[in-house]
């Protein structure tokens, strides 16, 4: 353990971050403790950079782990196990840079209540961080859990007009999916006990790996979990919440959902559901491949029509998850690969997009397109950022966007699970829908004369401003351009979750005359500790 | 300095130039006004790089020299470097777009001087030169695909440069989309040969484009030749172009005529030995290329606006290009790629010192007092403008008779070389090169009428704005006319690059030498049947009958319009009525794809599937919703313990969950 506790310390210390800001009086107090927190928090893990090593996969345990085994009952084997590998090491310096970047997003733009805002964001950065580290699945499972009470009271208490009904929409929505999921976590970690913990109840992600079910088991535990993460992700028909959810949170809250909280879902697919449950992933691999590129082109043609700019690029969301999903369930490196970072470029360049919506509600009170037109013209360096994020967005070669998408299309492409050329053109398609209805946002917006006197006198950005979004356009052209060192990050784990799932498969025996039955404990790794 | 530093840094100076002319200027306002500065730094990082491509053209021994700069993505099996190849093809490019890029630059110096966006405008420029440059000398299709975009994003910029006016940001995303429909091709022609090959580098590809199964090659370069539609305006994709002329004229002369738009040539040279395993495709393609020729040439014959004739003539020679494509004679593409540039970047910035000019006669007219609208760009309101800006005239009726054939300019050489080699290959057995030939002929014609039809009407017969008797416009400055006259002069000459067979038997074709698979080039060409000794009989007559269609067509042209004006137009449409109404109408493409595609496909989205969205999908939640609405009184008090509820039903209900699974 070459660096202390330090995922504990990313995951807890915006939690006591979040004790401090709540025992503060004034604002600037509570600001200032909010975005020292975050910004230590964040300097802290870029130690993983210095502490991870690349070439190590999944199969041989998490890095810089830490183990509590005490925190539970004997008769359960629930630990407290954290740690880092290449699936979740790029989302957790995600979520911890964009914590000090919504602090200074949020430092005019939220007014009321700030004590209860900073500290319900510095909460929600714990159960975020503890969801992408966590090697238990029952921690897992509770960290999943505490992302829902502070973001329903960020969208409930600082919301837009419908506040309230985006908010419940949201918790009920993502209840129901997890309550799903609890079922199957409980009954997984009974048959994983028994199958390979000598019958004790066990929620240790390296057992439960080594457990095959039967068919028939696998297909509905996937479903149970698969269903949780879709309407994280979320996946065509599961999207809705998202939308309101979208329009009505303040600025922040709009940020973290995209940036990092909607990764939860794609994140649980590639952590839990393949790896757990492989022979169902594959063999549903092509329904949710379908729903995907649906979601794809769905996600992008309602986009087209909504007056709503902050909407807009909600679907949007739909539209781009989808073909994270798709990479996901290719079962190909490269698509994998493209998954992995495309959840990254996706967090950055929509994270950007609502920034800036925000940034323009700030100083007009609207969303809406029509509110605007021709403000390239007072705000020019607001249209660049904006400009410059829609066309990572859009997979423009160059920025980030594409390399995630290409590799995702490149490598299902070449799938033999879900390789079907028209659907793979039909995902594809995504790529012209992106630049329809992001370039018409920009047309109703930017372009044009001004109509409206208001946005005449439109204030262009400050530094604070500029600052907090310099660094994402620094990264959407560093990872448009270099990639390859991310990439390398997560590459050797992800090549491991794909030898995971060959190896779980090809251990089902009479697999080629139908029915497989599990075969109990395997090893799934050659060279595993 | 070795060459690979030299080709890093000719294409990093480019975009060095464009991030720092963009990003001072976007964050210092101070800045701005230093247009000397801004214009030289612009044009010095494009003819750096140009003199930087003399070097390598001067050094060059044959052998395509690849640098390596680093890996861009790689990811499982697949891997692509920023990895860049000079060899014949590309240093030939490379020297086209940087010098003619260069004197596009100096051009705008003058051109621009009063636009307040003047450091954007070069940041744009030099942007572009950056993709372009990329786009071809890239060594594999990811990094040729990264400045394909890249030089569509400049033109989407450059487009809407005046994006105050609604319709030039229209048309620039008009141009951005048409050109992603061709790219989602591009796209598809990847895949399909990193699955069956591993690999997108340019050596793998034609090394291994034999062993592909017939039906993948053919899949292949048809998708590649769609994604060229898409980029280099042939049917079905070229609506965009004549759209583009929304932008300045200097980017009418750069981007959508002289390189940008030629670039699909380049793509299907490049994978010239791979086209010639898919003749299915290659007939398809020679028919696209002549079928848009002739329907663009017919149009440019109605259009009054001077930038309009220029596009649809633009779309016209791209026509031809195909056409010498399609009959496998891919240098002889590139060798009308080359005059193009020269001649119809001069006419571009010819019609640009026009628009100047007439500029001028509006601000004149306003100052008197005048309440005329006059549009700067309309012919009808120009004429007789050889006296007042000589140098301007004389340069575009130099242009107007190398694109139209006139005997020894270069539009001579290089339009005959590829109606010969549609010829040839007819010759050869090849039955539909009879019928790219026979468009080619009558296309010919056409475009000498119209081009001469322009020229006519700008610059001689009587001066046709308001009040021209007190008021006229000058020449333009030395900035512009310089430019002119340099892309006039090698209007003449270029020709004498590709000197046809029938001259010292081929032997004084540099092009086809420098160029060709035969003599060791990297562009492959398609095998043509023996010719008989007699044969030269008909070469000769080929040759002489291409300049006596140009003859005829600029001589006519120059009569009528001479005699009647812009009368002439209305016997025209009186003689052709239903032709002329449907070229008049752009044969109704726009109108056609916004009834198919974009009202459908967008009655679909806010009718069907924005409500379903709401309604349905949403409308089953929102049930669902109502039966817990009773529950939900108690959320609307939100900072009242709730979350206490909460933490205790989720408690409750695990402890619930954990005993029926574990005792149940």
């Amino acid at each position: 353990m070459p660096i202390g506790n330090i995922i504990s310390v990313l995951i807890f210390l915006p939690l006591v971050g979040a004790l401090i800001t709540m025992l503060l009086r004034s604002e600037s107090q509570i600001k200032w403790a909010a975005l020292i927190t975050t910004s230590v928090t964040f300097v802290l893990s870029l130690g993983l950079l210095w502490g991870f090593d690349p070439s190590l996969g999944t199969g041989t345990g998490p890095q810089m782990a830490e183990v509590y085994s005490s925190w539970f009952p004997d008769a359960f084997d629930i630990k407290y196990y954290v740690g880092v590998d290449g699936l979740n090491v790029l989302l957790i310096l995600l979520t911890t840079l964009l914590g000090p970047i919504l602090v200074l997003s949020s430092w005019t733009y939220i007014k009321k209540a700030p004590r209860g805002y900073y500290t319900l964001m510095l909460i929600l950065q714990t159960g975020i961080t503890g969801v992408f580290c966590s090697y238990d699945v029952f921690l897992f499972y509770i960290f999943f859990e505490l992302t829902l009470i502070p973001m329903y009271f960020i969208i409930g208490i600082w919301g837009g007009e419908d506040r309230i009904y985006a908010a419940v929409k949201f918790v009920l929505y993502t209840l129901v999916g997890s309550l799903l999921m609890l079922v199957g976590i409980l009954y997984l970690g009974n048959a994983a006990g028994d199958a390979v913990n000598g019958g004790v109840f066990t929620t240790d992600w390296y057992k439960i790996v080594q457990y095959n079910p039967d068919a028939s088991t696998q297909t509905w535990l996937f479903f149970l979990f698969a269903f949780s993460f879709a309407i994280k992700v979320p996946l065509f028909p599961l999207h809705t919440w998202l939308p309101d959810a979208h329009v009505q949170a303040p600025s922040g809250g709009s940020v973290v959902l995209a940036g990092v909280l909607l990764k939860m879902g794609t994140y649980g697919l590639v952590r839990f559901c393949l790896p757990f449950f492989p022979y169902a992933s594959q063999k549903y691999a092509m329904l949710i491949a379908i729903l995907a590129v649906i979601g794809v082109i769905y996600g992008a043609l309602v986009s087209r029509v909504q007056p709503d700019a902050k909407k807009l690029v909600a679907y949007s969301s739909v539209s781009h998850l989808g073909f994270v999903v798709l990479g996901i369930f290719a079962f190909t490196t490269e698509a994998m690969q493209g998954a992995m970072i495309q959840m990254i470029n996706h967090g950055i360049s929509t994270g950007a997009l609502f920034l800036i919506l925000g940034m323009m509600y700030e100083r007009r009170h609207t969303r809406m397109m029509d509110d605007f037109g021709g403000i390239a013209k007072s705000v020019p360096i607001l249209t660049f950022f904006m400009v410059f994020s829609v066309l990572a967005s859009a997979g423009l070669p160059g920025l980030n966007g594409f390399v995630g998408e290409f590799l995702i299309l490149v490598g299902s492409f070449k799938s033999d699970v879900i390789g079907n050329p028209f659907l793979i053109a039909a995902a594809t398609t995504g790529v012209i829908l992106a630049a329809v209805y992001l370039l018409w946002m920009l047309h109703k917006t930017f372009f044009g004369p001004i109509t409206n006197e208001a946005n005449r006198t439109m204030v262009d950005l400050n530094w604070r401003e500029i600052g907090l979004l310099a660094p994402l356009a620094v990264l959407m052209l560093v990872l448009g351009l270099a990639p390859s060192k991310f990439l390398q990050m997560s590459e050797a784990s992800t090549e491991s979750i794909i030898q995971i799932v060959d190896s779980k498969i090809s251990a089902m025996t009479e697999f080629e005359s139908g029915e497989p039955v599990a075969v109990g404990a395997l090893s799934i790794d050659s060279d595993q500790q | 300095m070795n060459i690979d530093s030299l080709v890093l840094l000719a294409i990093a100076l480019p975009l060095m130039g464009a991030a720092f002319n963009g990003l001072v200027g976007l964050f210092a306002p101070g800045y701005r006004s230093n247009k000397t500065l801004i214009g030289t730094l612009g044009t010095l990082c494009v003819a750096i790089p140009f003199a930087i491509g003399v070097l390598l053209f001067i050094q060059f021994d044959h052998d395509a020299h690849i640098t390596r700069a680093f890996t861009w993505m790689s990811a499982g099996d697949f891997t692509a470097d920023f990895g860049y190849r000079v060899d014949q093809l590309s240093l030939l490019m490379m020297l086209i777009v940087t010098g003619v890029g260069a004197l596009i630059h100096i051009y705008s110096i003058g051109y621009m001087r009063d636009d307040p966006g003047f450091w954007k405008f070069f940041a744009y420029l030099n942007l572009f030169i950056f993709a372009m440059l990329n786009l071809v000398l890239g060594d594999n299709l990811l990094v040729l695909f990264l400045g394909w975009e890249g030089v569509g994003l400049c033109s989407y910029l450059l487009i809407g440069f005046w994006f105050t006016d609604l319709k030039n940001s229209e048309a620039a995303n008009k141009a951005f989309i048409v050109n992603r429909i061709g790219d989602f091709a591009f796209l598809l022609a990847m895949f399909i040969l990193f699955k069956d090959l591993g690999s997108l580098d340019f050596d793998v590809i034609l090394a291994g484009g034999a062993s592909l199964a017939p039906a993948t090659i053919n899949w292949v370069v048809f998708l590649l030749f769609i994604g060229a539609t898409g980029k280099s305006a042939q049917i079905p994709l070229f609506v965009w172009l004549p759209d583009a002329m929304a932008g300045p004229t200097p980017v009418s002369a750069l981007i959508h005529a002289a390189t940008m738009v030629t670039s699909g040539l380049y793509l299907l040279a490049r994978m010239s030995s791979l086209v010639l395993l898919a003749p299915g495709v290659m007939t398809f393609i020679a028919i696209i290329g002549a079928l848009t020729a002739i329907m663009a040439a017919t149009i440019a014959i109605t259009q009054n606006d001077i930038k309009r004739v220029l596009a649809y003539s633009t779309v016209s020679q791209l026509g031809f290009m195909f056409m010498a494509a399609g009959v496998g004679a891919f240098f002889v593409a590139i060798f009308h790629v080359m005059t193009h540039a020269f001649f119809k970047g001069c006419l571009f910035l010819g019609s640009g010192s026009v628009i100047h000019g007439m500029h001028e006669v509006e601000h004149q007219l306003e100052e008197e007092g005048h309440e005329v609208h006059l549009d700067p760009q309309d012919m009808r309101t120009m004429g007789g403008l050889r006296k007042y800006m000589p140098a301007t005239s004389i340069t575009y009726l130099i242009s107007t008779l190398a694109i139209a054939g006139f005997p020894l300019m270069s539009g001579f050489f290089s339009k005959d070389e590829i109606l010969f080699k549609a010829f040839e290959y007819g010759y050869s057995g090849n039955g539909y090169a009879w019928f790219v030939w026979v468009v080619g002929i009558i296309t010919a014609l056409l475009t000498a009428f119209y081009m001469m039809r322009s020229y006519v009407l700008t610059f001689r017969g009587k001066e046709r704005w308001p009040n021209a008797d007190r008021i006229h416009p000058h020449e333009s400055p030395a900035s512009m006319t310089g430019p002119l006259w340099a892309l006039a002069v090698l209007a003449i000459v270029g020709g004498f690059l590709g000197l046809p067979g029938v001259i010292a038997h081929g032997d004084l074709n540099w092009i086809h030498h420098w160029l060709g698979a035969p003599y060791g080039g990297p562009v492959a060409e398609a095998v043509v049947a023996e010719h008989e000794a007699s044969f030269i009989v008909v070469e000769w007559i080929l040759l002489i009958l291409g300049g006596v269609i140009a003859l005829v067509g600029l001589g006519y042209a120059w009569r009528v319009y001479n005699r009647d004006g812009i009368e002439f137009d209305q016997k025209l449409a009186i003689d052709f009525r239903g032709l002329y109404t449907t070229w008049a109408n752009k044969y109704y493409w726009d109108e056609g794809y916004d009834k198919a595609v974009v009202k459908p496909v967008l009655g679909l989205a806010r009718r069907v599937m924005d409500p379903f969205d709401r309604y349905i999908v949403d409308g089953l939640v929102n049930g669902l919703g109502s039966m817990v609405r009773a529950f939900s009184s108690l959320f609307k008090y939100l900072q009242t313990g709730v979350v206490q509820n909460y933490a205790v039903a989720i408690l409750f209900g695990v402890v619930l969950l954990l005993g029926l699974i574990i005792f149940g």
